[in-house]
C-alpha cells in the first residue's frame, strides 16, 4: 500500500469543521511504516485533535529528528510546513523556529532513541527553557529503522526479539520532564485514542512546554513475549489516573453527573481541561506529588497514564525573553536597522 | 632630546592576569591616540581568570603601521613570574622599566639594556591603606610615570580618566591623583628616553574598536534577530556585544520589549540547531564560535547546505587542533569551514581584515545567507576579534534595504504562481522558499536532509539526486558574484612576483610590502576577501609566478583551497606560514619573502633574474 499516492477524493459526507476543513484535509502522505505500527495511531490522533480544535493547518509547524517516529510528520498535516531535521536535534530546531515566529503552533515529534539517547540533552534543555510546544515522544523502547537495538527507555530485564536481555537502567522521560519544569506532562498509549486525542488537544492549547510520552509498540521488533513495550504488556499494566476532556474557550461546560470525581483546570487561553478522576487521590496540579505517585506505581510495575501534571498559568520562553508581540520574522528594516546617524554616534564614542 | 625618535617605538606591559592592569594600559593607549598618533595594541593573555601572566603590547607608529612589529623598546615589567623572559625580549640598548621598591641582584638585569624604574609599591603603600587600591593605583601610577618620560600631555590623560569614570565621579579624583603621583616622581627622578611622543595628525576619523564588537554591531545592522551561542574563547565577546547593542537599539520604545532573542545554548550543537530552526522560519539568525564549536556543528552545517537554510556563523579562530591554544590567534579553520560537514559540501566564507570589515561583512553575511539560502561563515580571528584596532569608521547607507532573498508570498501563491521548493526557475541555482504559516492551502513543503525532487518530494532516485547536487553547484557559482571582490595592489614596477593574503595578516602585510619595496623587491599583492573565489583570483595567479601565500596556520590552508578550487599548479603557490600563536609581524614576512626571492634569483636560467 505504501508505494501508492494517496487518492485526493474524499467521501462527500465528510463533515467540515468551523474552518471549513474536513478530517481528510489534515492528513498527510501514505505512511511508509509497518502495518500495525503504533506511530500511525498517534498520527491519526494528531489529525483528529487538530481537526477537532478547528485549527488552520498552516498555523502549525511540525518538526522532528531522525527515526521511525520522526518520519511520521510526513504522514499527517500535509498542508503544514514540516522539518525532518537531524538525529536528536529536533528540540533546538523547534526552539529556533519558535523564536522566529511566536504565533505558530509547534509540534515536535520524536522517538525514544531520538530523545532519550542522542538528543537527551536537547530534550532536557528545551523543556528547561519553557519553549511553547507540544513535544511528543513516540516511545517503543527500540531502534526500529536500524532493526531492533535496545533504546534507553527499554526496561531493565526486558528481552529483545533475538532474546538478548537489557541490563541498563531505563530512562523515564515523564519523570524527567516533570523534574525539568515542563508545565504540561502526560503519558498515554497509542492504542488508546480516547485518552490520547484529548491529551494532544490540551497540550496544543497549553502555553508552555507540553510533553507527552506516548507508548507505541513496535510490531516488527518489540511486540513479543518478554518485551515491556508490547501491546499486551501495556494493556495489562496501564493505570490511567484520569480521563481528559478539552473544552475550548468558546464552548460551554456541560453539567457533569459525577461532580465528586471531576476537576476543571482553566488554561492560559481560557480553554478548560476537564479531568475525570479515576484515582481520586491523584492531584495533577502538584508536581512533587505527581513525582512521588509515579515512582510508587512504577515500583509496582504499573504504567501510569493520563494528564500527570499541568500548570495552567505557565510562562514560556518568549515571556522570559520579553520579546515583542509581533513575530521576529515580520519585523521591518526600520524596526531592525538603527541607521547611519546612530552609527555616527557609535563612531564618535570609539575615538 | 633633539634627535629622539618620535612616535615610533614598542612598549610592552608585563602584568599579572586579574590585577586591574587592563584599564591602566587602555588609558596609556587612548592617550596616544588622542594625540593623533596611530597605535596598535595587542593583549597576549592566558586561559586563566587570575594569577597567570598577561602582556599588553603597544606599538606606536606615526607611519601608521598597525601590525605587530616584534621586539620591545620599553618593557614595563610588573610581573616577577615572567621577569627573566621579559628582560630577555628587550632590544639591545633599549629600556627596562620596573618597580624599584625591592632591590634586585645585578644578575637579574642585562648589561646591554638601559634600566629605569620607580618605587611604585613604596609610594602606593605610603599613600593608600586598602590593599586593592594599592594594587589598582600602582597601575595608574606607572602610566603617570610613562606619560612624563614619553610626553603624554596631562590634560589628555585627565580628560580620558574623567570620561572613563563619568558614572562614578568619586573615582575620577582618585585616579587623577594616582596618575600625578607617578608623573611627579618621574619628573623629579627620570630622564627622557631616546624616543618619545609628539602630537601628530595621523589618526584622522578612524575609530578604535574590537572586531568582535564590530561584527556584533554588523549583525544588528544586518537585521539579525536570533542569536544562539555557547561560551568559547575568543568568540564570547561577540555575543556579549550583540546583547549590548540590541539593548541599545532593539528595544521597543513604547513596550520596552525586545526585537531580538538571545539564547545561551547548552552546547554548540544546540546553538547551531536554534539558528537553523530560526533561519528556516524566516528570522535572521547567527551563532558565534571558534574552531572546536565549528567541529561540533558539522552535521547541522551540512543540513543547512542541503536543505538550503539561511544561517550565519562567526568563527573567531584560535589555535587548534583540539583545544589547541585557546587564547592565541591563528587562521586555521579555513578548510574546516569551507568544506564543513560530510558528503559533498562547500560554504561561502567572508574574510574581513579589520574591525571595519567585520562590521561590513557582519551585516552582509545575513543578506548573503538569505539570498543564497545557505550557511555563511564570517572568519575572524583572536587577533582582530579581541583586540582593539584602529580602523576606518563604520559606514551605513540608509537607502540600503535588507535583501530577504527569494521568498514566495501568500499573494503570489494565491495568484497561482508555481512553487517548487527546489525548482531552479531563474537559472541561478537559487530556488524559492516559503515560510511556515504563509498560506492556508498552498506552498507548504516538507524540509529534510534526505534527497528529494524539485517539489520537495522524498526520492532516492539517482537522477533526481544528481540534478539537485548539480543545481547546488550552480548556486555556488552564483555566489562568486556576490562575495566581496579581492583587493589588488600592484607594485610600482612590473614584477613576476605576487603575494596573496587575507584577514588579520593585512596590517603586517601593508608594512612588509613597503619594506620590501624599500629593498627594491617589488611584489603585486592580492587580498582575498571571500570564498568561493571569483575568477580574477585565478587570473592573478596565472599572471604571477611564484605567488607567495601568506597565512597564519601550519598547513597552508588557503593555499590548498586555491590549488583545489582554482585548479592551479601547486608549485606556483609558495607558502609563507606563521603559526606560533602570536600575530604575524612585518619583520617575519619581509624576512621570509626576501629569502625566497633571493633563492629564486640565484636559480640558473631563472626567468626572474633581473
Amino acid at each position: 500500500m505504501t508505494y501508492i499516492a494517496k487518492p485526493k477524493f474524499r467521501h462527500p459526507d465528510l463533515e467540515p469543521n468551523t474552518r471549513g476543513f474536513t478530517r481528510r484535509d489534515y492528513e498527510g502522505k501514505v505512511s511508509t511504516l509497518c502495518a500495525g505500527c503504533g506511530h500511525d495511531s498517534i498520527s491519526a490522533a494528531i489529525i483528529q485533535a487538530v481537526y477537532e480544535l478547528d485549527l488552520e493547518p498552516h498555523r502549525i509547524a511540525k518538526l522532528s529528528g531522525i527515526g521511525c517516529s520522526s518520519k511520521t510528520p510526513d504522514y499527517f498535516l500535509g498542508l503544514s510546513h514540516g522539518f525532518n531535521s537531524v538525529h536528536g536535534r529536533m528540540p533546538s530546531v523547534l526552539t529556533g523556529a519558535n523564536l522566529a515566529n511566536r504565533d505558530l503552533i509547534y509540534l515536535g515529534v520524536s522517538g525514544d532513541g531520538d530523545s532519550a539517547s542522542i538528543g537527551f540533552g536537547q530534550f532536557a534543555h528545551s523543556i528547561r527553557r519553557a519553549v511553547n510546544m507540544v513535544y511528543i515522544v513516540e516511545n517503543n523502547g527500540v531502534y526500529g529503522l536500524t532493526k531492533g537495538q535496545f533504546s534507553a527507555t527499554s526496561d531493565k530485564g526486558s528481552k529483545s526479539k533475538r532474546g538478548v536481555v537489557n541490563h541498563d537502567a531505563p530512562i523515564d522521560l515523564v519523570t524527567l520532564a516533570l523534574d525539568l519544569g515542563a508545565t504540561y506532562v502526560a503519558r498515554s498509549f497509542s492504542g488508546d485514542k480516547h485518552q490520547l486525542v484529548p491529551l494532544i488537544k490540551g497540550a496544543i492549547l497549553h502555553h508552555g512546554a507540553a510533553f507527552i510520552d506516548c507508548l507505541s509498540p513496535c510490531v516488527a521488533f518489540n511486540n513479543h513475549e518478554g518485551s515491556t513495550k508490547a501491546y499486551d504488556y501495556i494493556r495489562n499494566h496501564n493505570e490511567a489516573v484520569n480521563r481528559l476532556d478539552v473544552i475550548e474557550p468558546r464552548e460551554t461546560i456541560e453539567i457533569d453527573h459525577a461532580p465528586g470525581t471531576l476537576e476543571i483546570v482553566t488554561q492560559h487561553d481560557g480553554s478548560k481541561l476537564r479531568l475525570r478522576k479515576i484515582h481520586p487521590e491523584y492531584d495533577p496540579s502538584d508536581r512533587l506529588d505527581a513525582l512521588a505517585y509515579l515512582a510508587e506505581r512504577q515500583s509496582k510495575g504499573e504504567i501510569v497514564t493520563g494528564l500527570l501534571y499541568v500548570d495552567p498559568g505557565a510562562q514560556d520562553l518568549h515571556d522570559y525573553q520579553n520579546t515583542v508581540a509581533a513575530p521576529l520574522n515580520t519585523l521591518s528594516d526600520s524596526q531592525l536597522v538603527p541607521g547611519s546617524s546612530a552609527l555616527e554616534k557609535i563612531n564618535a564614542s570609539l575615538r | 632630546m633633539t634627535d629622539a625618535r618620535i612616535n615610533d617605538f614598542v612598549v610592552k606591559f608585563a602584568n599579572v592576569n586579574g590585577s586591574g592592569s587592563a584599564s591602566a594600559n587602555g588609558l596609556f593607549v587612548k592617550s596616544i591616540l588622542r594625540m593623533g598618533v596611530p597605535v596598535s595594541a595587542r593583549n597576549i593573555f592566558p586561559s586563566n581568570i587570575q594569577g597567570l601572566p598577561t602582556w599588553y603590547e603597544v606599538r606606536v607608529s606615526e607611519a601608521g603601521w598597525l601590525g605587530r612589529r616584534g621586539g620591545v623598546d620599553l618593557m614595563v615589567a610588573m610581573n616577577p613570574q615572567t621577569w627573566a623572559q621579559d628582560v630577555k625580549s628587550i632590544e639591545p640598548n633599549q629600556y627596562l622599566f620596573y618597580d624599584t621598591t625591592k632591590t634586585l641582584p645585578p644578575s637579574a638585569f642585562r648589561e646591554d639594556i638601559r634600566i629605569i624604574g620607580a618605587p611604585l609599591t613604596e609610594i602606593c603603600n605610603k599613600t593608600y591603606s586598602d590593599p586593592r587600591q594599592r594594587q589598582l593605583f600602582k597601575n595608574i601610577m606607572y602610566v603617570g610615570a610613562l606619560a612624563q618620560i614619553l610626553g603624554i600631555p596631562t590634560e589628555i590623560a585627565e580628560q580620558l580618566i574623567s570620561e572613563e569614570f563619568a558614572s562614578k565621579p568619586k573615582l575620577i579624583d582618585a585616579n587623577v591623583n594616582a596618575f600625578h603621583l607617578g608623573r611627579s616622581w618621574a619628573e623629579q627622578n627620570l630622564a627622557p628616553l631616546d624616543f618619545r611622543l609628539a602630537r601628530a595628525d595621523k589618526v584622522g576619523d578612524r575609530i578604535f574598536v574590537e572586531g568582535n564588537s564590530a561584527a556584533a554591531l554588523g549583525a544588528v545592522y544586518g537585521g539579525a534577530t536570533v542569536c544562539a551561542w555557547y561560551p568559547i574563547t575568543p568568540s564570547t565577546s561577540l555575543a556579549e556585544a550583540f546583547e549590548k547593542y540590541c539593548k541599545k537599539f532593539r528595544t521597543d520604545p513604547d513596550t520596552k520589549q525586545n526585537r531580538f532573542a538571545i539564547v545561551q545554548g547548552e552546547d554548540e550543537i544546540a546553538s547551531i540547531g536554534i539558528v537553523v530552526g530560526a533561519g528556516w522560519n524566516g528570522a535572521r539568525a547567527f551563532t558565534c564560535t571558534s574552531g572546536p564549536g565549528v567541529s561540533l556543528m558539522q552535521e547541522f552545517i551540512g543540513l543547512s547546505y542541503f536543505a538550503e537554510i539561511p544561517a550565519v556563523i562567526f568563527d573567531v579562530q584560535r589555535g587548534g587542533p583540539s583545544t589547541g591554544m585557546p587564547t592565541r590567534t591563528q587562521q586555521s579553520d579555513i578548510l574546516a569551514a569551507a568544506y564543513a560537514s560530510h558528503g559533498d559540501t562547500k560554504h561561502p566564507l567572508l574574510l574581513p581584515c579589520d574591525p571595519g570589515e567585520c562590521f561590513e561583512f557582519g551585516a552582509l553575511a545575513f543578506d548573503l545567507a538569505d539570498r543564497l539560502q545557505t550557511m555563511i561563515f564570517v572568519m575572524l580571528d583572536l587577533d582582530m576579534g579581541m583586540n582593539e584596532w584602529l580602523t576606518p569608521p563604520f559606514k551605513w547607507d540608509d537607502a540600503k534595504k535588507l535583501d530577504r532573498g527569494k521568498v514566495m508570498t501568500a499573494a503570489e501563491l494565491e495568484a497561482g504562481r508555481e512553487f517548487g521548493r527546489y525548482l531552479d526557475v531563474d537559472g541561478d541555482g537559487i530556488p524559492y522558499r516559503t515560510l511556515p504559516g504563509e498560506h492556508p492551502t498552498k506552498g507548504a513543503y516538507f524540509t529534510r536532509g534526505t534527497s528529494r525532487d524539485e517539489y520537495a518530494r522524498y526520492t532516492e532516485e539517482g537522477a533526481a539526486y544528481m540534478r539537485n547536487m548539480q543545481r547546488l553547484l550552480k548556486k555556488f557559482e552564483t555566489a562568486k558574484s556576490l562575495i566581496p571582490k579581492p583587493i589588488r595592489r600592484d607594485a610600482k614596477r612590473r614584477t613576476p612576483y605576487g603575494v596573496i593574503y587575507y584577514g588579520s595578516t593585512a596590517p603586517a602585510m601593508d608594512e612588509a610590502l613597503a619594506a620590501l619595496e624599500a629593498q627594491g623587491r617589488h611584489i603585486d599583492a592580492l587580498r582575498i576577501r571571500g570564498f568561493p573565489f571569483e575568477d580574477s583570483i585565478a587570473d592573478f595567479i596565472r599572471e604571477h609566478d611564484p605567488v607567495f601565500v601568506v597565512e597564519q596556520n601550519r598547513d597552508a590552508q588557503l593555499r590548498k583551497l586555491l590549488v583545489n578550487e582554482c585548479e592551479v599548479h601547486p608549485a606556483r603557490l609558495v607558502p609563507v606560514l606563521h603559526y606560533e600563536g602570536a600575530p604575524i609581524t612585518a619583520r617575519f614576512i619581509v624576512q621570509e619573502i626576501a629569502e625566497r626571492m633571493r633563492a629564486q634569483e640565484k636559480l640558473p636560467h631563472s626567468e626572474h633574474a633581473k
